[in-house]
């Protein structure tokens, strides 16, 4: 189950923010926090706590948030900017095991990734430090062209997820 | 831009990305390690031609095919963007981290600690 996201050299990077490819439709980022994964899945499971650091590029900001942490439950996101331009998608929560794996479904209000996306994270902790994996799998390859075809400012930003891959697949 | 990702959008094209990373390569060879049909890899390498992430050059009977660096460049450019979003979000989902982890603390010491 994790040894397949070793198949892509890692780069290393700015942060310590690490891209990986563990197949054609998937994209995978893993980071290191220095906490236990009790408090990171809390974080990126609570409102609150979510628009205080789940922004967009340019400082959209997280405006609207509701995840219900339970198989079904319903989840909405709709970042913000400056000039009060919103941008949203909605999702179902697909799996949900606290404090170790999060999946949920993603659609573009403006499907501008022409399907659903589902995102996967897994959590492990070590030593008090936890390891998330973040995986984006695309439903199609229909859904994976849509997401090459916006122009949109913040389309953009999320269709770098294949591109990641091929980047530091090789380097 | 746009053009770049269109053509990385299809999967086998995405292969042959990969391939020409490890250097030019003549059509033939790509057929090869592809195992796709010549006329089909031929057609890919044709749009990724149009869009500009490829170049050609002729070698006696052959073709071959070399990846553009300014292609990469660009692609190397919004790469770094992407990283920039998701890591300045990480960031701030350290210092989230932190204050849950000092809050914790201070409660802590009658709570039990460990709930994983």
């Amino acid at each position: 189950m994790e040894a397949k996201s070793e198949r892509a050299p890692i780069r290393k990077s700015s942060g310590t923010l690490k891209v990986t490819t563990p197949s054609d439709r998937e994209v995978a980022m893993t980071r290191v926090f220095d906490a236990p994964r009790r408090l990171v899945f809390k974080a990126w499971t609570t409102p609150e706590l979510m628009k205080r650091w789940l922004y967009g590029p340019e400082e959209w900001k997280l405006a609207v948030c509701e995840f219900e942490v339970r198989v079904g439950g319903k989840i909405r996101f709709e970042w913000r900017n400056r000039e009060g331009k919103s941008m949203g998608l909605s999702g179902v929560c697909r799996e949900a095991i606290v404090p170790e794996r999060l999946a949920f479904t993603e659609m573009w209000d403006d499907d501008w990734t022409g399907g659903e996306t589902l995102v996967t994270i897994v959590f492990t902790e070590d030593a008090g430090q936890t390891t998330m994996t973040q995986t984006v799998m695309y439903s199609s390859q229909a859904a994976r062209d849509g997401a090459l075809k916006t122009g949109m400012e913040a389309g953009m930003a999320m269709s770098y997820d294949r591109l990641a891959g091929l980047l530091t697949s090789i380097e | 831009m746009i053009e770049t990702l269109r053509a990385l959008g299809e999967p086998n094209r995405f292969h042959i990305v990969e391939l020409l990373r490890e250097g030019p390569r003549p059509v033939g060879e790509m057929v090869e390690r592809l195992g796709l049909q010549q006329p089909q890899v031929s057609k890919h390498l044709r749009v990724l031609s149009e869009a500009g992430v490829v170049d050609v050059r002729v070698d006696a009977q052959r073709r071959i095919y070399a990846l553009r660096p300014a292609a990469l460049k660009e692609m190397e450019e919004w790469l770094e963007r992407y990283r920039r979003i998701w890591e300045s979000n990480f960031q701030r989902l350290d210092a989230v981290l932190e204050e849950l982890k000092t809050k914790e603390k201070k409660r802590g010491s009658k709570k039990r600690k460990s709930a994983n």
